[in-house]
């Protein structure tokens, strides 16, 4: 097969089509919508596995290419993927299933538009891991918010018209300011073609205003400290399903977008703005940790936890050193794969209680010790436990910001000791001590297909705990090659200052 | 076999956590403790290959972590240091699984309970066995996990869950310590494995580091940030507040991790490291004294406790300062050999006050217990030999560890080797007062139980099923506990005995070439196991008539006239309460710590995030926006409707440009 990557794009919006032709009102037919929607995700993931088996992982090139007019001669409509994208790939699909399972019976209205909305969403995410087009890229990034703005504004909570328009409001701010960016450079390099554009030198002021430009795109959908204010109101108002896609996956489009686009095609503008980025990345571990110290909500908590752990990976990116950039990488794998457990724990007592108030849990663990353990699994890999993957790229970010600039370290590893703090003080007020509340008295412990749902998630958080070279193999890849060229565009005098202890 | 040891614990857990509740409790507790008493078997026969035979070596497993130059392997390091970690650890584990199986009969969790325990075990063995840095730190959280589960077992009760966060944040502190100076090593040597490092040490050597804008000496910066790691996981001074509370777990978790493993792994990781250590004297002194302190400090504050485990908790912080010493001084054999004899006659003392809970249906003060040596002849036995084991009575094992530390203190050439010397005597002394006292009160002298106390017994110990052996309060006198109880107390008590004559000449004496074999390092200018020996004579009695002393003076007071405590405390209200409250730790480190961290938290929450981030952007922009679209369109829609328009413009604008402007 020669258009794996294609026929991935392609078959969730096929699913979406035969959702459409369901005949609404039927006996059934909202579990056919839903069987339709799962299955339709289960092949997306089987291909993606195809695609992986096709994948050469030893390869810095971007492979499984295909390529086809578009707009003109120089925006084509191209595919492709290395190192760095095809991780996100496999994710997209692989948690896609999970969404479907996790809406199943959560989600009452408006069913079939729901199932669309997600396929289409897997669609467009799949496009912006694999464009290898600028114009294409841009275009899955930003048609990629229309289905997540529907899913928070039509499904989401009581405040979701105020989350909603939060998130369109900075987000489309990005997005300008980085389409500008996107021009400048076609006009300057008379190519749209991401491969070339990595090998092209732009000027060196030119690179500054580019990487503002994609800063403001990618930060916003990070999100940095301080333009993380939308993620949580859009948390705690979206559905389940949206909170796992919208953490797992949309923010690391952010981190994916500067180790694509900012640091091999502005490489010295990365190298001169790698002290702001590491002022953001501090305000976001330290601040957002502190705040979520205090959280009342349980989303809320989680989601400023996941600024915090956003900010290693802005932090360990712009280290520009191979420690910090696998780490980057591999925060990015692993938080996706924890904050979406995170955000199906919350689910499980969410679709009970109807409550995400921190206060009117307590004591969870009398009634429901089996999600006692998967939740302690996840809150440990949430604080980053040695023998979870939160540790691998926590502490390898650390590492890599060690060897860039030791009070930066200094200030970034109190982290740790503040994620401790949040994540065990949430997990003893809604899971330990006594069962006193009298509407708690029955809640019933994980069903089997809660159980199916998060079981894997723990067992993959172990997994690569113990097996980091699962990922990191495959991510060093491309970063080796990417230091090199680094290096040399940064030129050998200020190399030497980045490195130096 | 070094797989056989490390696995089985790790496998108990397995089954008692995966498959408990199909098992039931009863199998549980026979595998965890059968796999247990197996790997406590292969530990000795690996102690005497290796101590006593041809030595060890390293066995890779497998590759854990590898990114550029950073490399980390998963390896089993079996070297005569480990080893004597692997006796200690697997035979105190495996008997406390075996005293657990009657402690805790009566506990509907006691899968969870032993899953915990073998996972606590199978951390601790990766700790010790650990071939590099990064390992190391994994054991060392591991065994806070397994600490913080432990601790929290009892999950109903609010001082448990809130000792076990704090155990767990505590020690994250000194982690933080620990994970810096991995980076620093890294970034100065370019490795984490153990052997490449040591290799490094003489390029280190006068090298400095800028940190923080100061010039370092590169190996005393090192250290010292791993000795930050080692002062949290074994409760030094500044970062000891954790280990009282930590008694609010079940008590043979105290036994085992709270006294004779866990907490020792700081005092391993320096021995460990001894070849580092040896070249930064800086940091030897640092050890020294923050050692000497906390031996001092925690015994002061065990004077004056009434919780029978928190008596012995003091006592234990005060003993693993003592192991900091002798590490500090050099005399790194002198620190490891406390650290083996302590855990027999501590895990002693805190079996023993097991049981003595157990009889007195979980009552822990003593001053509501008295003449209970009538009532539990046995445990009051093995307390008596417990007691005079960690006091240092001749020929037991504390005897030979405890005085080789304080003559090692008073021989060393360390800066901080006279304030050391004198604040380890005086511990000596209020360690014998404060075992005594707690063996006077406890066993003899008339009861204060029964039904004149009863009225105030403390309910949050009783509320609930789960630690209450479902014995009416009174309606039974105090007895002795069951037989699998009391087998491992008997076999500890063997070990308090003997352990320090038998080991004596391999840990700190004329083997101990032949029986570390390079395992602990000592540098060219360090003679102090030499030294030691030569030390005066009032120095080698110093110990000894401390512990008269104190003997005499808690027989004194408990005793023979019973009043004078009383009356002291009395007279002397400040340093009564100042002591009391553990020289007000707690309340300090909650007025600058906690409660800031929270305040602020909560002022970047509400003002930062709420009214100058949302209230210069989006809501202020909303503010406008909202006026003029009120009422206009549904809004979900019509963001949707802005948004893809702004899009499609955004597309517009850039074709044209392409096809207009982009003459290329």
């Amino acid at each position: 097969m020669h258009n794996l990557l294609s026929t991935l794009i392609l078959i969730p919006l096929i699913g979406a089509a035969f959702i459409l032709f369901v005949p609404k009102g039927r006996e059934g037919s909202l579990n056919n919508i839903r069987w339709i929607a799962l299955i339709t995700t289960l092949v997306t993931f089987g291909v993606s596995l195809l695609a992986w088996q096709k994948f050469d992982p030893t390869s810095p090139a971007f492979q499984l290419i295909e390529q086809g007019p578009w707009i003109s001669d120089a925006i084509r409509f191209k595919l492709g993927v290395d190192g760095y994208s095809m991780p996100f790939i496999l994710l997209s699909t692989f948690l896609m299933p999970f969404c479907i399972v996790a809406s199943w019976v959560s989600v009452e209205k408006r069913v079939a538009e729901y199932m669309i909305a997600f396929l289409v969403l897997e669609a467009l995410m799949i496009g912006v891991f694999a464009a290898l087009d600028l114009v294409l890229f841009y275009v899955f990034f930003e048609a990629g918010l229309i289905p997540m703005f529907l899913i928070i504004g039509v499904w989401g909570g009581k405040r979701r018209i105020y989350a909603s328009f939060k998130f369109f409001l900075y987000t489309l701010l990005g997005s300008v300011l980085m389409l500008i960016a996107i021009m400048t450079m076609y006009w300057t390099a008379g190519t749209t073609d991401i491969p070339t554009l990595m090998k092209f030198a732009f000027p060196a002021t030119m690179q500054k205003w580019l990487w503002i430009g994609f800063f403001a795109s990618f930060a916003v959908k990070m999100p940095m400290w301080p333009l993380h204010t939308w993620l949580p109101d859009a948390h705690v108002e979206a559905p389940t399903a949206g909170s796992i896609i919208l953490a797992a996956i949309l923010l690391k489009m952010g981190g994916y977008g500067f180790l694509r686009f900012s640091l091999p095609m502005f490489p010295i503008a990365s190298a001169d703005f790698a002290h702001f980025m590491f002022f953001l990345s501090l305000g976001a571990i330290i601040y957002t940790s502190l705040v979520a110290l205090v959280q009342e909500d349980v989303k809320k908590l989680i989601a400023y936890s996941s600024v915090a752990h956003m900010g290693y990976v802005t932090l360990g990116i712009f280290t520009l050193t191979e420690q910090g950039i696998e780490g980057a990488m591999f925060q990015m794998i692993s938080h996706g794969i924890i904050s979406a457990a995170l955000f199906l724990c919350v689910g499980v007592i969410y679709d009970r209680m109807h409550t995400r108030e921190i206060s009117a849990y307590g004591g969870l663990v009398h009634r429901m010790p089996l999600y006692a353990a998967v939740m302690l699994i996840f809150t440990m890999g949430n604080v980053g436990l040695p023998g979870t993957c939160g540790f691998i790229g926590e502490f390898l970010t650390l590492l890599g910001s060690r060897i860039a600039n030791s009070w930066v370290a200094l200030f970034a590893t109190t982290g740790v000791v503040l994620s401790a703090t949040y994540a065990l003080w949430m997990y003893a007020r809604v899971v330990l001590g006594k069962l006193v509340k009298p509407e708690l008295m029955n809640i019933k412990d994980l069903s089997l297909r809660e159980a199916m749902l998060l079981v894997p998630l723990a067992i993959l958080t172990i997994y690569f705990g113990f097996h980091a070279n699962a990922i990191l193999d495959v991510v060093s890849v491309p970063t080796e090659p990417l230091l090199a060229a680094l290096k040399t565009a940064v030129g050998s005098v200020k190399t030497a200052s980045l490195v130096a202890p | 076999m070094i797989q056989a040891i490390v696995f089985f614990p790790l496998l108990g857990f397995l089954i008692a956590g995966l498959l408990g509740r199909v098992i039931g409790a009863r199998a549980s507790e026979i595998a965890t403790t059968g796999l247990m008493l197996a790997a406590a078997v292969f530990s000795w026969v690996t102690f005497v290959n290796v101590g006593y035979g041809g030595g060890g070596k390293v066995h890779m497993i497998a590759s854990w972590i590898r990114s550029g130059s950073f490399e980390v392997d998963w390896a089993l390091r079996v070297d005569t240091l480990t080893a004597v970690m692997l006796v200690v650890v697997n035979s105190v584990s495996a008997l406390v699984h075996l005293y657990s199986i009657g402690y805790m009969h009566e506990d509907p969790s006691r899968p969870r309970f032993f899953a915990y325990l073998s996972l606590f075990t199978f951390a601790m063995l990766m700790l010790v066995t650990s071939d590099n840095l990064v390992q190391m730190f994994f054991g060392w959280e591991g065994v806070g996990l397994a600490s913080y589960l432990l601790i929290g077992f009892w999950y109903d009760r609010p001082t448990a869950v809130a000792a076990s966060m704090k155990a767990f944040i505590v020690n994250r502190v000194g982690d933080f310590g620990f994970a810096f100076g991995i980076f620093v090593i890294f970034v100065l040597t370019g490795t984490v494995e153990f052997e490449a490092l040591f290799g490094k040490i003489a390029m280190l050597q006068g090298v400095k580091v800028d940190f923080l804008g100061i010039d370092w000496d590169a190996l005393t910066i090192i250290c010292l940030l791993l000795f930050i790691g080692a002062m949290g996981k074994s409760a030094q001074f500044l970062l000891h507040t954790w280990l009282p509370d930590a008694m609010e777990g079940p008590t043979p978790v105290s036994a085992l991790i709270h006294a004779a493993t866990m907490v020792t792994a700081g005092v391993f990781m320096v021995a460990r490291l001894s070849p580092l250590f040896e070249a930064a004297p800086a940091a030897l002194t640092v050890v020294v004294v923050v050692g000497a302190t906390t031996a001092f400090f925690a015994a002061t504050v065990g004077l004056v406790q009434n919780d029978i485990k928190r008596v012995i908790a003091y006592s234990t912080c005060s003993q693993l300062g003592y192991m900091f010493v002798a590490l500090g001084s050099g005399a790194y054999g002198a620190g490891i050999f406390h650290l083996f004899t302590h855990a027999f006659f501590k895990a002693l003392l805190f079996l023993g006050a097991g049981s003595v809970i157990h009889a007195m249906h979980h009552e822990q003060d003593i001053r509501k217990m008295g003449g209970l040596a009538g009532k539990i002849p046995f445990t009051t036995t093995m307390m008596a030999i417990g007691t005079l084991a960690l006091t240092g009575f001749p020929l037991t094992a504390g005897y030979f560890s405890k005085d080789a530390i304080i003559e090692a203190a008073f021989a060393s050439k360390n800066a901080a080797q006279t304030y050391a010397f004198i604040l380890l005597v005086a511990a000596a002394f209020m360690t014998s007062f404060y075992s005594w006292r707690l063996f006077f009160l406890t066993f003899t002298g008339k009861p204060r139980w029964g039904h004149a106390a009863e009225v105030h017994h403390d309910h949050d110990h009783h509320g609930h099923g789960h630690d209450d052996h479902g014995h009416a309060h009174g309606a039974h006198e105090p007895h002795e506990a069951p037989f699998v109880m009391l087998l491992p107390l008997l076999l500890l008590s063997i070990g308090a005995l003997i352990a320090g004559l038998v080991f004596a000449p391999a840990f700190i004496g004329e083997s101990y070439d032949h029986f570390w074999k390079g395992a602990l390092f000592t540098g060219e200018h360090n003679h102090i196991l030499h030294e030691m020996h030569d030390v005066p004579g009032w120095v080698k009695y110093s110990p000894f008539v401390m512990m008269i002393l104190g003997f005499l003076l808690a027989f004194l007071f408990y005793v023979a006239k019973p009043h004078l405590p009383r009356e002291l405390a009395e007279s002397q209200p400040i340093l009564y309460r100042f002591l009391l409250n553990k020289w007000y730790f707690d309340e300090i480190y909650d007025f600058i710590f906690v409660n800031p961290a929270k305040a602020i938290g909560r002022f970047l929450w509400k003002e930062g995030d709420g009214r100058v981030i949302d209230g210069l952007g989006p809501d202020g922009v909303a503010a406008r926006v909202t006026n003029i679209a009120a009422g206009a369109v549904k809004l979900q829609t019509g963001y949707l409707y802005h948004y893809a328009f702004a899009m499609l413009i955004g597309l517009a604008v850039f074709v044209t440009w392409y096809m207009f402007g982009g003459a290329h």
